[in-house]
């Protein structure tokens, strides 16, 4: 434990050293993003790299809201005002990561639940589809997908992207690892108190495998935020645009405005990131609740 | 329990989000969008859409997917000139732009979801080489009676009508694609001595060697043959084409001409010219914009729209972002000449949506955008020029107040040359195309690269 | 694993277990056959028609034609290797990097420890689109950073155009999705390293091993589950690196980041003279996903054993 020797005091700094270089490399993009929303123009168009922007200007926010307006909502047909479609972006960005979250949430912790502890037949064989499932990229499945949700009428709605989501077997197999945990005397007792199967999953499953959910939830809606394909694909109007996807577009639009996509980018990361720091902890500790049982 | 406060903040927030919408809904104005003072004027009428309009046609609503064509990708310029119509009609339009980066897969994958827009503008050689062609578009011949065949320029009928005398585009305005120099670094260098500024044209000699004060006056690429993809391919192609005077198709337009011995040449000397790099890095779009931050001094992607508004940045007429003049020039032609323009032609089409009240509502559009009183707002909107000369009775030759389109006109639109777009396999020889430039820019050997991608070109032309 | 013998359950009770065990099975079924499943069974058997998104062209069934196609498609092949290429850098990089991370940090006191986590981690949450509009700009041939400060501290001469270049392209793709791959690793490595069992390491110290015997004969043995997990994980992100070939380079330049990934979707919709042939851009998802699926079941055997 307590080597002092010289080599291994040495190898501690370097990398110390090593690790602070990385770290600012990390932040870097990051720092670009900001630094760069911020810029004036002539700072993004100079020649050379300005490492700190001249002045803090809003304008490249004002020419990312005056670039494309759409109703801030929409509900069942109600259109709400008129407004910068970046704000519509984020909020249908939310919509679908949370809808997604939830959704995927709820059905893994029973599916999990029911993999685990319960021995119906085709279990294995179930089990087993969805371990090569998880790893299946969607584009291979682009095209099935896509009639699939023109002909449920789903085609251009977040739920095209959202149930997609949903279907993907990775929070099933989280769910499952973590319910073998359920210690089977507890599920026992609860059978021969007479319990039915529903309240003895919410009152004794869920309660215990709750961290497992949280890691779940943490996961599903950073993917569904980053899920730029299925995005891609499936929204096709500007107002149904997520904001990675309204980003995205902009850039395709124009790619040298870099002012503009870093406000974008901004707009896009920052709600996130203010998340993440806040529950670091929860963050952390779910993920890491995730690979209990690996 | 932590894990619950994350999920209750969480849906806290979009629910805030909605009330916080719904709340604005009474006593918000909604920041209404004003123009950010685009360089054109859009349609003057553009009077609320109040109620009490003539009836609809068959649909109350038409959705319509724009391309970036000149002005017409500004939301602001659109919507002025979609509220006239609502006003006129009562059919809303719903408009969404695209990119021509990612466009293209946009439309396809709406046509395969079966929720593909109503209209769409764009060119010949997507709406009838590809799309009308595989029979996704509506026939727009019964619009075209003969006052409109009179009217319209036949240069830029013809390619909106198949061989079988379907026409799947109704043409809306056209330009000549140029290319543009920096002169202010011209001149620091002292290559301005190689242009001719009045006629604006030069010799290919004179491009090398202005390439070479320049190279060696900045030291740095100054030209970009960008191969990145396909936007903007046109500039290339006539690039190549003119330096030596080499053909892009036969002259019926049935096989490609890439291996002529003048082209081999063009690509071979543009490769070995130190200062003009062909940068995979870079497609149309791209090199504008470089070009526009004074990195290129010359850019092979231009036309009126960018020389009215370079880099649809809004920072003023023929300028780049510093200030430095922009001249637009023909490409180099080896006796100085003015050279073959690649010409654009836009128009509208109609997705066969089978519905006909939307397509009669549609074909309204079109008539109301391409051939009426309002054509001139619309062609003008662009910062491109009129298909026709007139408009139901409007006379279209001077409808712009701009020097510059005028300008622009009598010295670029003449030299309009030869509209080889129409030829079969057109989208699969664009990703040839610059799949060679890609390729004779990593080193590999010219004439092999251009006999490869020609023949497969071909193959897609039979 | 609850084991309860099978063979002293009776009829009854395994009723109950079916239905019960369908039941809550059910939910999660009806979105996972519907849109994972389902599709891929509808993948398969376009794949074997020459199918098309044009209304022209009236589909029939060819067979394998689609699959003897693709093996002689120069692109689809070399899309083949960039995928495994980009699977085999990454993933063990991913590893190799983050257990380095995660050892050389998780003795470091807890603000400081959190700290590097959290920076390590934030790429994950800055969102795929937004880090790779970030990264094109860095990676900008003339006027990007990346080029900027290597150039002005003399380790290059004259800049590289990193995403314009065929040998640069891949490793830049790759790079930035190393970067947003291991902050969950390392969360992972942290945590992993902090629950080894004390007992076992003094008493290999006690017995005269050096540090690194320690690491590899003790810890490294401990944590193999995480490290199988985070295999896994990394394995998934691997091939999520659609967005950054679409936004940074559309598989060029002379398809130097092709993927089969974006080969499908370039098929199925890029605007080419074989657009929209979703018969072909099936049958490349079929090979792709018979690849994945041997993988998969490669990963889950090796968990097996340890």
């Amino acid at each position: 434990m307590k080597t002092t020797n010289p080599r291994s005091r040495a190898y501690k700094i370097f990398s110390i050293i090593v690790l602070v270089i990385l770290a600012i490399l990390f932040l870097f993009p990051l720092y670009w993003i900001l630094t760069g929303a911020f810029k004036p123009a002539q700072d993004i168009y100079n020649q050379e790299p300005v490492w700190w922007p001249t002045e803090w200007v809003a304008t490249n926010f004002q020419n990312l809201f005056k670039k494309r307006t759409a109703p801030l909502f929409s509900f069942f047909g109600l259109d709400g005002p008129v407004a910068p479609a970046a704000f519509r972006w984020l909020i249908n960005s939310v919509f679908m990561a949370v809808m997604a979250m939830v959704l995927t949430c709820l059905t893994a912790a029973m599916a999990g639940y029911a993999l685990a502890k319960k021995r119906f037949a085709g279990r294995v064989i179930l089990f087993s589809l969805i371990v090569c499932a998880m790893a299946l990229p969607k584009q291979v499945i682009l095209i099935p997908l896509l009639k699939e949700m023109s002909i449920l009428g789903l085609n251009d709605t977040l739920w095209a992207v959202i149930f997609p989501t949903v279907g993907w077997p990775f929070g099933v197999f989280l769910m499952k690892q973590f319910s073998e945990g359920i210690p089977g005397e507890i599920l026992e007792a609860t059978r021969i108190d007479g319990a039915s199967e529903a309240k003895t999953f919410v009152t004794v499953v869920l309660p215990m495998v709750k961290p497992g959910i949280g890691a779940l939830a943490i996961f599903t809606f950073i993917n569904a935020w980053n899920d730029y394909f299925m995005q891609l694909v499936m929204l096709a109007s500007g107002e149904k645009y997520t904001i990675s996807l309204g980003i995205a577009t902009l850039q395709a639009e124009t790619s040298i405005d870099n002012g503009l996509l870093m406000a974008g980018a901004a707009l896009a990361s920052i709600p996130i990131i203010t998340i993440f720091l806040l529950f670091q902890k929860y963050f952390t500790q779910g993920i890491t609740m995730g690979a209990v049982k690996g | 329990m932590k894990i619950k406060k994350l999920l209750a903040l969480l849906l806290a927030m979009v629910m805030t989000m909605a009330l916080v919408a719904c709340g604005g809904n009474q006593n918000d104005p909604a920041p209404s969008n004003p123009d950010p003072a685009p360089s054109t004027e859009p349609a003057e009428d553009n009077k609320t859409p109040d109620p009490a309009p003539a009836e609809p046609a068959g649909a109350s609503e038409i959705t319509l997917w724009v391309y970036p064509v000149g002005g017409w990708g500004e939301e602001a310029n659109v919507k002025a000139l979609t509220d006239a119509f609502t006003a006129e009609t009562g059919i809303a339009v719903k408009v969404d732009y695209l990119a021509y980066a990612d466009g293209d897969d946009k439309v396809n994958a709406a046509l395969s979801a079966g929720n593909a827009p109503d209209l769409i503008l764009e060119g010949p050689e997507r709406l009838v080489a590809n799309w009308g062609a595989n029979g996704h578009m509506v026939d727009l011949s019964d619009m075209l009676d003969d006052t409109d065949k009179s009217e319209l320029i036949e240069a830029a009928l013809t390619p909106c009508i198949n061989a079988e005398g379907k026409m799947y585009e109704y043409p809306m305005c056209m330009t000549a694609h140029c290319m543009a120099i920096n002169l202010d670094a011209f001149k620091a260098a002292g290559a301005d001595q190689y242009i001719d500024l009045t006629t604006r044209t030069w010799t290919t000699e004179n491009f090398f060697k202005a390439i070479d004060a320049l190279y060696s006056h900045f030291g740095q690429t100054v030209a970009a043959v960008y191969c990145a993809g396909q936007g903007g391919d046109q500039g290339t192609r006539a690039l190549v084409n003119n330096l030596y005077g080499g053909t892009y198709t036969n002259a019926d337009h049935t096989a490609y001409t890439w291996d002529d011995p003048k082209n081999v040449q063009a690509l071979t000397e543009l490769r070995d010219a130190q200062g003009i790099d062909y940068d995979a890095s870079l497609a149309g779009g791209d090199e504008i914009a470089k070009f526009y931050q004074g990195v290129l001094k010359m850019a092979f992607c231009w036309n009126s729209a960018q020389q009215i508004n370079p880099n649809s940045a809004g920072t003023g007429e023929g300028k780049t972002v510093t200030g430095e003049e922009i001249v637009y020039m023909n490409f180099p032609t080896p006796d100085g000449s003015p050279a073959e323009l690649c010409g654009g032609i836009w128009g509208f089409g109609i997705f066969d949506s089978k519905d006909q009240g939307r397509i009669d509502a549609s074909k309204q559009f079109i008539k109301f955008m391409c051939d009426s009183a309002h054509t001139a707002d619309a062609v003008s909107t662009s910062t491109f020029f009129a298909v026709r000369t007139a408009a139901e009775g409007t006379d279209l030759s001077a409808i712009f107040d701009s020097e510059l389109l005028n300008e622009y006109a009598g010295l670029m639109l003449p030299n309009l040359g030869d509209y080889y777009n129409v030829i079969k396999g057109w989208a699969a020889q664009r990703t040839e195309w610059w799949n060679m430039l890609q390729k004779i820019g990593a080193g590999e050997d010219v004439n092999a690269a251009v006999s490869t991608h020609m023949a497969a070109a071909n193959e897609a032309a039979k | 694993m609850a084991k309860q013998p099978q063979t002293k359950m009776s009829r009854a009770l395994q009723r109950r277990e079916n239905v019960a065990g369908y039941l809550f099975m059910l939910p999660s079924l009806i979105f996972f056959l519907g849109f994972v499943v389902v599709p891929m069974f509808i993948c398969i058997g376009y794949s074997m028609t020459d199918a098309t998104m044009h209304q022209k062209t009236a589909t029939s069934f060819v067979f394998f034609d689609n699959f003897i196609n693709l093996t002689k498609d120069q692109i689809f092949l070399k899309g083949l290797v960039n995928t495994f290429i980009i699977v085999i850098v990454s993933v063990p990089a991913v590893c190799a990097f983050s257990l380095w991370v995660s050892s050389a940090i998780y003795k470091l006191k807890g603000p400081v420890l959190s700290a590097f986590r959290c920076i390590f981690y934030l790429p994950v949450v800055t969102g795929s689109v937004a880090v790779t509009v970030v990264w094109k700009w860095m990676y900008d041939n003339y006027t990007g950073i990346l080029n900027t400060a290597l150039t002005t501290t003399g380790i290059l001469e004259k800049g590289i155009n990193w995403l314009g270049d065929e040998k640069t392209a891949l490793w830049c793709i790759i790079l930035i999705l190393f970067t947003t791959s291991v902050g969950q690793p390392i969360v992972l490595y942290v945590s992993a390293l902090g629950n080894v069992d004390q007992t076992l390491v003094e008493a290999a110290q006690v017995d005269g091993a050096t540090d690194l015997q320690v690491f590899w004969k003790v810890k490294w043995a401990q944590m193999m589950p995480t490290t199988l997990y985070i295999l896994v994980i990394t394995t998934i992100n691997s091939f999520q690196c659609f967005a950054l070939i679409q936004l940074l380079t559309q598989g060029g330049p002379n398809h130097a980041t092709d993927t089969v990934m974006y080969y499908i979707y370039w098929t199925a919709f890029k605007l080419t003279e074989q657009a929209g042939h979703f018969g072909y851009a099936n049958a490349m998802g079929v090979v792709l996903a018979i690849f994945i699926g041997l993988l998969s079941a490669l990963q889950f055997k090796l968990a097996k054993e340890k």
